[in-house]
């Protein structure tokens, strides 16, 4: 064996590399099937950060859509209205990329969560709306008043288009004694800013 | 003598205590209007269970328990509802809330009450349900309810510790200690019941040095049974729970965990005071003890005073001078808030009503930029980062925030006191708090709608297909009927339109046989209906032939009038013979369109006859 090798080192190389390559190639590939991954990770991820209002504001049918179509690379991050800048920031440290300012095109940031509500009398049990809402946050039946549930609907505004009759409202939620929060305190102006921040507001008044 | 440890930082603020212990507990009477918010602690709103007009006696409940974290409300006098609608609360927000409002008879006229004898009777979910039934919410400040906090889950494992919190630390505030000097039985009582529901191995209860008359009270009431009094330095916030936990055990409660996580279950003194009146008496929680405090008052003191009066009613009683005060503050001067209306009602948290003047509590002096001297970490009672912490908030650094515990900050303001530059950290702190509760609560949220979009995309694409796979099985039955009709060798059968087809020519040889074997009489046969409309046709279009324009514009101006006439005459006798609704209608409808068919007639022919003319 060893003669053999000594006399023909060149063959003896290249009959051990093509078989090591064979063998880690022939691993390699049954590593590829056993432990494949199903679906797309990265829009899994993206997914999971985007609002889930599934408003279509951004053009795709939905919030996973256009996870598939930013993982794809098809679209900026910048066109979801209802997460704002917010969103923009979290999907730019994922896909480690720049963040932009909100594409206009696709609506504007909303300040307040919006709910829609049903003038539930005006209401003429079309169940247009009902095939509307991408979350079935709607409940009636042909010819029966409907009315939102609240607690599901995401503020989408899908259902105010098709409505015949113009009843819904999307409106923001009121703040009570339950859902109040303190604000942070005003900014603190040092000093020498101060006196030209009031400047400012003289010039302004 | 017990050995007492010591927690990280605290403060000293000056005591101001001694105004209002002049004079002993003062009844403070019937107020003509109360108020009862629906929620006053942590947890569900109640749910009123009486109607506008209704009568009330006192101690009747008038709002049941919502859910497990609530507990309901009763009326603290008798008298008659008058309203159930948002009044003014004492809170930060200044916001209105749901109320029932109470309008008093003057006669306080008791529900019937039922204590118990022995309690040592009871089971403890019997007497955790009487606890729950009397509205017991924590009197020390966050209002936590008691019966929740008794009832706590099996899997924290045994409570060694029961702790009673009589510390008191917050300036000014006095409501404790005098409940202590005058009613010490009754909380030694409270205190026996509690062992008796958590049966722990060592009782203590924590007060203050700064209180010797109260010491001397409880340890006279404490005599001959195993609750530990305990006297540890004065020091702000040793109040605190957890504060006062690792004063008295040395044990720290982990970060994000509970007293019971390390075997302690802590009370305050009202609460156990009330737990006692509630399961001797039957009486449920209606009064409480609030200190009215401030120079802006001729006479501070302490009042007993029923849950829902107004605190412009206490204010009044201790001689409040509206043109010293300069604002009305609920709850101690570090950690009380701004009220906006004195028409607010006493709540069971209202511990104390401060009425300050300017000089007594001057308003905050202008905020600096930090230094960075770092004297709140020294002075944090929960070991945290304050200046850290104050960066992270004014960046909006969440996640860094949750890291550096902000959720362990019990916003006790010791850093602020202490702050230099006069920073308001708290409200720095309270603001990120809300921020990170509300990011997750749409994250919750977000996750819940994710979850119904892709339910209702799979319910969509389920439809599709069934409703595809219906439509393959209907298709597939129509062919393998054809297969087994052309299998039996029915030709006719096989193609249901070629059998029409041939029905309809038998018939029609079969009626023309009839036809040719009957004499011509002039006269259609009636034995065939068809037969007969196509003869009448047939001699309609011969008349026709010969028929100019005009004249056949006026034969179908005349058919149409006599088809309205019929109907007109059918939908009389219909609605005379009160036939169906459907009946009706379709005649009705029949006749409307008629009517432009006639007008349309009628038009067709004036134009014949004008071309006629001309």
């Amino acid at each position: 064996m060893y003669e053999l090798i000594a006399q023909y080192p060149f063959l003896a190389a290249l009959v051990a590399l093509v078989g090591m390559g064979l063998c880690f190639g022939a691993l390699l590939g049954f590593a590829a099937e056993k432990f494949k991954t199903e679906g797309n990770p990265i829009s899994e991820q993206i997914n999971a950060i985007l609002p889930q209002t599934q408003c279509g504001q951004c053009g795709y049918p939905g919030c996973r859509p256009y996870s598939d179509a930013i993982a794809s690379g098809d679209a900026a991050i910048n066109r979801c209205p209802p997460g704002g800048e917010a969103t923009i920031a979290q999907l730019a440290i994922l896909l480690d990329v720049e963040a932009i300012p909100l594409d206009e095109e696709h609506g504007e940031e909303e300040q307040a969560a919006i709910v829609a509500y049903i003038r539930e009398d005006e209401c003429i049990g079309c169940t247009k709306c009902i095939l509307a809402c991408p979350v079935d946050a709607i409940l009636g039946a042909a010819k029966q008043m409907h009315t939102v549930i609240v607690s599901e609907c995401t503020g989408c505004d899908l259902c105010v288009e098709p409505c015949p009759v113009d009843c819904i409202d999307l409106l923001s939620e009121e703040t009570t004694v339950q859902s109040w929060h303190w604000d942070l305190p005003p900014p603190t102006i040092i000093a020498t800013d101060r006196e030209s921040s009031l400047a400012d507001e003289e010039k302004a008044a | 003598m017990r050995k007492v440890w010591d927690f990280h930082g605290g403060i000293h603020p000056a005591e101001n205590k001694y105004q209002s212990l002049h004079t002993p507990i003062r009844q403070a009477g019937i107020p003509a209007q109360l108020t009862y918010p629906l929620s006053q602690h942590i947890g569900a709103p109640a749910k009123p269970i009486v109607e506008v007009g209704q009568q009330v006696l006192k101690g009747e409940m008038i709002a049941r328990a919502d859910g497990f974290v609530s507990v309901p409300v009763h009326a603290s006098t008798s008298g008659t509802i008058v309203a159930i609608e948002e009044r003014m609360v004492a809170h930060p927000s200044g916001l209105p809330a749901p109320c029932i409002v109470l309008e008093s008879d003057g006669r306080d006229q008791w529900v019937e009450l039922r204590g118990i004898d022995d309690y040592h009777q009871l089971d403890k979910p019997a007497l955790l349900e009487i606890i729950r039934q009397a509205g017991i919410a924590g009197m020390g400040g966050a209002g936590f309810p008691a019966a929740v906090k008794l009832g706590v889950n099996p899997q924290a494992g045994k409570i060694e510790t029961l702790v009673i919190n009589g510390t008191e630390c917050e300036p000014y505030i006095t409501a404790d200690d005098i409940l202590m000097r005058e009613r010490a039985d009754e909380i030694i009582g409270g205190t026996r019941i509690l062992q008796h529901l958590v049966e722990p191995t060592e009782t203590l209860l924590g007060i203050e040095d700064n209180k010797p008359e109260a010491i001397a009270a409880l340890l006279a009431a404490a005599q001959g049974t195993d609750v530990e009094i305990v006297v540890i330095p004065t020091k702000y916030p040793s109040g605190g729970e957890r504060q006062l936990i690792e004063i008295l055990s040395g044990k720290q409660v982990p970060s994000g965990g509970l007293p019971a996580n390390i075997g302690v279950v802590c009370l305050n003194i009202g609460t156990a005071l009330a737990i006692y009146r509630a399961v001797t008496h039957g009486e449920p929680l209606i009064s409480r003890i609030t200190t009215v405090t401030g120079e802006a008052l001729e006479q501070p003191q302490n009042f007993e005073v029923l849950l829902g009066s107004p605190m412009r009613f206490l204010l009044d009683q201790a001689g409040f001078q509206a043109e010293r005060s300069t604002r009305l503050v609920m709850g101690g001067p570090m950690m009380g808030f701004t009220v906006m209306d004195d028409e607010a009602p006493i709540v069971n948290t209202t511990n104390c009503l401060l009425a300050p003047t300017e000089t007594e509590l001057p308003p905050p002096s202008p905020t600096q930029a930090c230094i960075r001297c770092g004297l709140c970490a020294d002075a944090c009672p929960a070991s945290l980062l304050p200046q850290q912490l104050y960066w992270f908030a004014v960046g909006k650094e969440y996640e860094k925030l949750e890291n550096h515990k902000l959720f362990d900050c019990i916003e006790c303001g010791a850093c602020s006191f202490v702050c230099p530059s006069s920073i308001p950290l708290v409200q720095y702190y309270r603001a990120s708090k809300a921020e990170v509760l509300q990011a997750r609560k749409d994250l919750a949220k977000s996750d819940h709608a994710r979850l119904r979009y892709e339910a209702r995309d799979e319910r969509l694409e389920r439809e599709s297909l069934e409703k595809e796979a219906k439509r393959k099985a209907r298709k597939e039955a129509a062919e393998e009927r054809a297969r087994q009709a052309a299998a039996a060798g029915n030709e006719a059968e096989a193609d249901p339109i070629q059998a029409a087809i041939d029905r309809a020519r038998a018939k029609k040889a079969a009626a023309q046989q009839a036809a040719s074997d009957q004499p011509p009489t002039g006269e259609t046969p009636p034995a065939d209906a068809a037969q007969l409309a196509i003869a009448k046709a047939m001699a309609a279009r011969a008349t026709n032939s010969g028929q100019s324009p005009l004249e056949k514009a006026e034969a179908k101006l005349k058919r149409l009038r006599e088809r309205l006439a019929n109907s007109e005459t059918k939908l009389q006798q219909s609605q005379a013979a009160d036939a169906d609704d459907t009946i009706i209608n379709a005649l009705q409808s029949a006749l409307e369109k008629l009517r432009p068919k006639l007008a349309e007639a009628e038009r067709e022919l004036a134009s014949l006859q004008e071309q006629n003319e001309a």
